[in-house]
Order: C-alpha cells, then structure tokens, then sequence
C-alpha cells in the first residue's frame, strides 16, 4: 500500500503510515455504511472490532502483537416474518458506568453485554405504518450521557435510558425531526459544559438535525441536504463533519448550521467518517483519507489541511475507524473483505 | 432489505443469460431460424405479463438456489435442453456479470440504466417480433413508473441488498480476466481513474468559508486518483444514450466463456456453513417459486424432434468433465423441476402449497418444508 501524497513528507501536515498485519475474519463485511466499530480498553492493552457480515455481526478482541484472543458471532434476533433478518450496524456504547453493544436489524434492537455474552434488552420495532414497499428496520447508533439513542426507519430517533447495571433499560422518548431513514448518529465525545449541541443525527435524504441531550433531548437546528444522503456523521467540539453520498465532505458550526468547509474528498459515496482528533473519510472508491481539522482562535472559522491518502487496492471500503485515541493507527473493511485491514503511524 | 430489488435482479440476470445462450447458439452454428425461436420463445416468457405481475410484487429477495431454478425453468421454456454441467455455468457467467455491473455502478441509481441497456440490447435480439418488442416496452414503463421517483437514498439501500445477495462470490471467469476486469482471485479491479458519477465533484478541492457564507481560503491536495469531470448524464428515456457501457453486450466478439472453480475457496467456510445449516426458508422459497412459475406461461413445442441440446463448453467432454469435478460446496442443489408438462405441474404445486397452508404451525414448519422438497423431488 504506497502512500498517495508521499512527495508531500516536507510538508509538516503529512504523515506516513505503514500496513500492519490484517486481522482475519470468519466472513467477509457486507456493503453497509459505518460498518466497523472499534472499542480501544487501553488499560487491558485490549482492542475490540465489531463487523457486520449480514445475517450474523462478528465481534474480535484483538492484542497489538498477538493472534485474536476471542471471537463471538452474533445473530438477529428472529421476530415475526421467515426471511432470516439481516443487520445493519453494530456499534459499542460508552456510557458513565458501563459499555454495552448494540446491534440493530431489521426486526429490531438488541443490546449485550459488551463482550456479546448476554442480551441485556430487545427492542421490536414496530413496523406499523409502513406501506408494503418500504423496508424497516433500525440503523444509527450512539451513546449520550447515560443515553443510547437508535436511529430507525421511519426517521424517528428512539432515546434509551440505561440504567448503570441490569436489565432495566427504558425508551424515555422518540425524537421527530427526520422524516427519512436514519442513517448515522454522533454525540461528542468531549461534552465539556460549553457544549450545548452534543448529538447530531443524519438521514437518507442529507438532513442533519443537531440536539442538546437531557432528560428531553431538544431539537436545536436543522441543516438542509442537497439531494444526496449523508451516510455518516461525527461532531466534534461544536463542529459537525457530515460525509455524503456524492463524495463530499461538509463541516458545519452545530449551534448555527453555518458552513464552514467544503472538501470534495472523494469519487464514490463516503461510507465511514471518525474523529480523534483528527478526521479519518473513508469511501467507495477505495481511499481512506485524513485531514488535520484546527480552529484558529480568534477567527470563528475552521482550517483543515489533507495529512494522508491511503488506497486500498479494488476494495469497496464500508466501513473505517482510529484504532487509538490519538489517531496514529486506523482500520479498515471492505465489501467481501474477510479481513480487517490495519495501518499505523511512522 | 429493499423489497424493490427483485425485478431488477432478475431483468439482468435474463439479459445476461441471453447474451450467453445467443452467443453459444452462434458458436454451435444453429440455424438462423432455430436460434431466433429459442430467444423469442424465452424473451416473450420472461416478459409475460402476469409473470412481470408477480415479480414486481414488494417482496425480498431469496436464496441464489431458488432464483436458479427460475432461470432453468425459463432457459427450458424455450427448444433448448441444457443439462446440469451447462445450467450451472451459465448461471455462474450470469452472476458474475451483474455482480460486476452493480459494484461498478457510479451512483446506485445508475443500476438502472444498467436495466435499461440490459432491455435495449433485448430488443434488438428480437428486432423482427412486434408482439413481444411491445412487451418489453411495456416492461420499460413499469420499470420508469416503480424506480423512476426513488430517491437516492432507496436506491443505495437496493444497491446494498443487491451487493448482499453477490456477497462471496468469487467465480472466475475468463473473459474478465483477459479483460483485466478480475484479478487472478476472483475480486474486480477497481479502477481509481476515469469519470467520476453524475453530481460529483473531482476530488482534490478544500474550500473554506467565513460565518457570512463567503469563500475565503481555497486550498487543493494530492487525492491519489486520476479522475475526470463526468460528461454528461444517461437517459432513462424509453429510447436515449445511456452513456454508462455496463451491461452491454460484451459477449458480441466471438470469445469463449470459461469459469474456473477453484477461485472461491477462500471464503470457503462462510459458504459451507450457509449449506450446511437447515435451511428454514425451504417453504416460503417454494410458494415463491409456485407463483412466479404460475406467471410463466410456456408452450409445448408442436415437435418434439424441435428440441436440441445447447452446451456451454467447447466440447461433450469438457461438458462432463465439469459436471464431475464441480466442488461441493458451488453446487446449486436444484430443486429439479421437470420441463415437460410445465403448466400442470406449476398448477399442481400451487395447489400442494394451499393444501399445507391451511394446517401451518410453526414449529412443524421446517419438517413440512422438507417433506415438500422431499415430494418435489419424485415428481
């Protein structure tokens, strides 16, 4: 894997990285969007990968020089209907006192232990007003405060309440403010007390809509699509990064809805954005990218430099995340890729 | 997930089929007038009206085994007699293709226009029968009036259920590693260079603005690719240039069509467990297969001495060859559903299903699903 912007190392943004060894996986990732997530236990030197191959979603636990220690498959939970139910997205949640996966299909929500072992909860979705030809199913996950908040179908955003241990887990509210489906869900993870807007929810048709979490969560702006769906979203010290469907990446203030940068980042629609602290853009079209996002600190606005081009040879990636909390390692899936592919910082 | 997939899986998995069966009819020299009635005869099948009915049903997609019998039925509606070894490649050729088609779309709407140069190269196959030319544009209409307003969003979740349903297939074949299409283990080559899709930008630009909304800092980087403005938009007219080449002909040249097994080995393991495992949609995959069979209205030809065999291999011996050393694991498992005495049989099936219908329990479910298949087999 060549490096694209090698030529550029005099440039004090650039950064080189080099390809780790991949991690094998039981089946290969399918083509969703946002499909790997990461959850770094740097106190047990211990990273967990979280994959979606279609009817069943691999979890990998994962130590820097050794083999996978342990491996899990989980299934969707079958409801009514025969088809077996496909997954969308798999995601971890990092909450006050515990971390809980959750899973969600097309028959509903499931949320485990974090290590898969148990099922803690069961959402059914209800597919009640759904005309025969729209598909229903759940996608968009994220953790607020002591919130998990799931993306659904119908555009509707349903807000659970967690307890800090057991079963008891609540849906407290349903958010209305999309009327597509969900596609992706982002708090920050900063959520210092100047943060007002912490969550950002994003649809099938480029809507994003930005809330301030709470005991009611409160919609606080809107900020229009253009025809194409944003298919995955990351917030970040009052920015919003938004990437979508026709390759582009967006920045926006999230109090105001304010543009602040366009990049045409890509040739295929983007399937996965991450943020630590740099932003990570991966696509269709087999590039990985990362910028360096600054805000200057008199100006209002955001500078952002392109630190690394990364291609992954005549894979469809679907879904890519920072392995580390200073972003100087970073995954990969790709559609019909058994593998996760791993690249760290020189 | 997208119950709006089925018609356009099956639109050009057919096209693909006759794409193959008009070329081996050509490389077996049958008689103009003979290859003319066998893609007629199939044509005007797959456009029949209360078949076209059935497929554009909101319903989801089932496993590759069930739709592989469609296209037995389908290639068997017609004089032509394939045996296993020959159905199996044809069907192997026919998913590759489309499988490459839908990853290489450029925007996930673009499948459609992927439909159309599928609908317009069949058209031209059948130039001298009005009847079923008139079929197929009606075809056309259904096809503008159900996918014509989908927005991009549905159309990406098609694109995924489509990728989904390709999902580990790796079959090479050699046509596209000539082409330089498919790497040597069977994954497509995905080229960083060309056009990008309608409505993107060429990637390369940062541009910055200030909080009233004005440009004030435009910076370009080094993307790694080499890539073009795209030229203009195709048609989803009736007749029009539908700019994107995928899913012409590309067997028009004269080429011989192989397929090498051993490519999919890789992902052996998820295959196996898939086939291994019993498989719970026995019954509601049957009553699939009895309506869109029942939609198929075939006719017995008026001469059995009509009928002939068409192979997919160079030679009888390659044909048996491949039969015997096909792995395991790639075999189709066909729900074998006789050619002969089509109409009664679909209509006997359809009545069998009603009869298991009405004392359904759930947990009997699968064993019944069994029994049936059980029973379909001594048919």
């Amino acid at each position: 894997m060549v490096a694209a912007d090698s030529e550029g190392s005099k440039d004090p943004g650039a950064r080189m990285f080099r390809r780790e060894r991949s991690i094998p996986l039981r089946g290969s990732a399918a083509a969703l969007c946002n499909n790997l997530s990461v959850l770094q236990l740097p106190v047990r030197n211990l990273t967990h990968f979280g994959v979606v191959h279609g009817p069943s979603a691999q979890l990998l636990s994962f130590a820097p020089e050794g083999l996978p220690l342990a491996q899990r498959q989980l299934h969707a939970k079958e409801g009514a209907g025969v088809s077996p139910p496909l997954i969308t997205q798999v995601h971890w949640c990092v909450l006050p006192f515990r971390v809980l996966l959750v899973l969600t299909s097309h028959r509903g929500i499931q949320m485990f232990e974090s290590d898969g072992s148990i099922m803690v909860y069961w959402h059914a979705l209800d597919s009640g007003d759904a005309s025969p030809v729209q598909a229903v199913f759940a996608r968009g996950i994220a953790a607020s405060g002591h919130f998990i908040c799931v993306g659904t179908w119908s555009g509707r955003v349903l807000v659970f309440d967690i307890p800090a241990k057991g079963p008891n887990i609540v849906l407290s509210e349903e958010l209305a403010g999309h009327q597509t489906p969900i596609t992706d869900i982002a708090t920050d993870p900063a959520q210092g007390q100047d943060c007002v807007a912490d969550m950002v929810t994003a649809d099938d048709s480029g809507l994003l809509c930005v809330w301030r979490s709470g005991p009611e969560f409160k919609l606080l702006t809107r900020i229009p699509g253009f025809g194409v769906p944003c298919p995955s979203v990351q917030l970040w010290q009052g920015t919003v990064a938004a990437g979508y469907g026709n390759g582009q990446v967006r920045l926006y203030e999230a109090s105001t809805g304010t543009l602040h940068v366009q990049i045409n980042a890509h040739a295929r629609a983007i399937c996965a954005l991450d943020l630590a602290p740099e932003l990570l853009s991966a696509a269709e079209d087999t590039f990985v990218h990362i910028w360096k996002l600054s805000r200057s600190p008199e100006s209002v606005s955001i500078e952002v430099e392109h630190c690394h081009g990364e291609c992954v040879p005549d894979t469809q990636v679907c879904g890519a995340r920072f392995c580390d909390p200073s972003g100087s390692s970073f995954a990969v899936t790709g559609y019909d890729l058994a593998e996760i592919l791993r690249f760290s910082s020189m | 997930m997208s119950v709006r997939t089925l018609p356009l899986l099956f639109l050009n998995l057919g096209g693909e089929m006759l794409y193959i069966l008009d070329q081996r009819l050509r490389a077996q020299n049958v008689p103009g007038d003979k290859a003319r009635k066998v893609l007629n005869d199939i044509v005007s099948t797959m456009f029949n009206r209360k078949f076209m009915e059935e497929l554009f049903k909101p319903q989801e997609l089932y496993s590759k085994k069930a739709l592989r019998t469609v296209y037995d039925r389908l290639a068997h509606a017609s004089i032509i007699r394939l045996n296993q070894a020959s159905m199996d490649k044809l069907y192997d050729l026919m998913t590759v293709a489309f499988k490459y088609q839908v990853l290489m779309c450029p925007r996930p709407k673009d499948v459609l226009l992927v439909t159309f140069n599928h609908l317009d190269a069949i058209k031209g196959l059948i130039r001298d029968s009005p009847a079923i030319l008139n079929q197929v544009d009606e075809t056309f209409q259904q096809l503008t009036e159900v996918y014509g307003g989908l927005s991009a969003g549905e159309f990406q979740l098609i694109r995924q259920t489509l990728l989904i349903f390709f999902q580990d297939l790796h079959i090479r074949v050699s046509i596209f590693l000539k082409d330089r299409v498919q790497n040597s283990n069977g994954r497509f080559v995905l080229p960083v260079s060309g056009p990008v899709p309608w409505g993107t930008e060429v990637p390369g630009l940062i541009r910055m603005f200030n909080s009233k909304g004005e440009e004030v800092k435009t910076v370009e980087f080094k993307h790694g690719g080499n890539y073009v403005a795209a030229p203009k938009e195709g048609s989803f007219e009736l007749y029009g240039d539908r700019v994107l080449k995928l899913g012409t002909n590309m067997y028009s040249v004269n080429r011989p069509v192989e397929t090498h097994m051993s490519g999919a080995s890789k992902n052996l393991a998820s295959q196996t467990q898939e086939s291994i495992a019993p498989n719970p949609l026995a019954k509601e995959e049957l009553n699939f297969l009895a309506r869109l069979l029942g939609g198929m209205e075939t006719k017995k030809p008026s001469d059995p001495e009509a009928r002939f065999r068409l192979n997919l291999f160079a030679t009888e011996e390659e044909e048996e060859q491949a039969a015997l050393t096909r792995p395991e694991e790639l075999s189709y498992e066909v729900i074998n559903i006789q050619a002969t005495q089509d109409q009664q049989r679909s209509e006997e099936l359809a009545r069998i299903m009603g009869e298991f219908e009405i004392t359904d329990a759930p947990r009997q479910s699968a064993s019944k699903g069994d029994d049936l298949l059980a029973m379909m087999d001594e048919l």
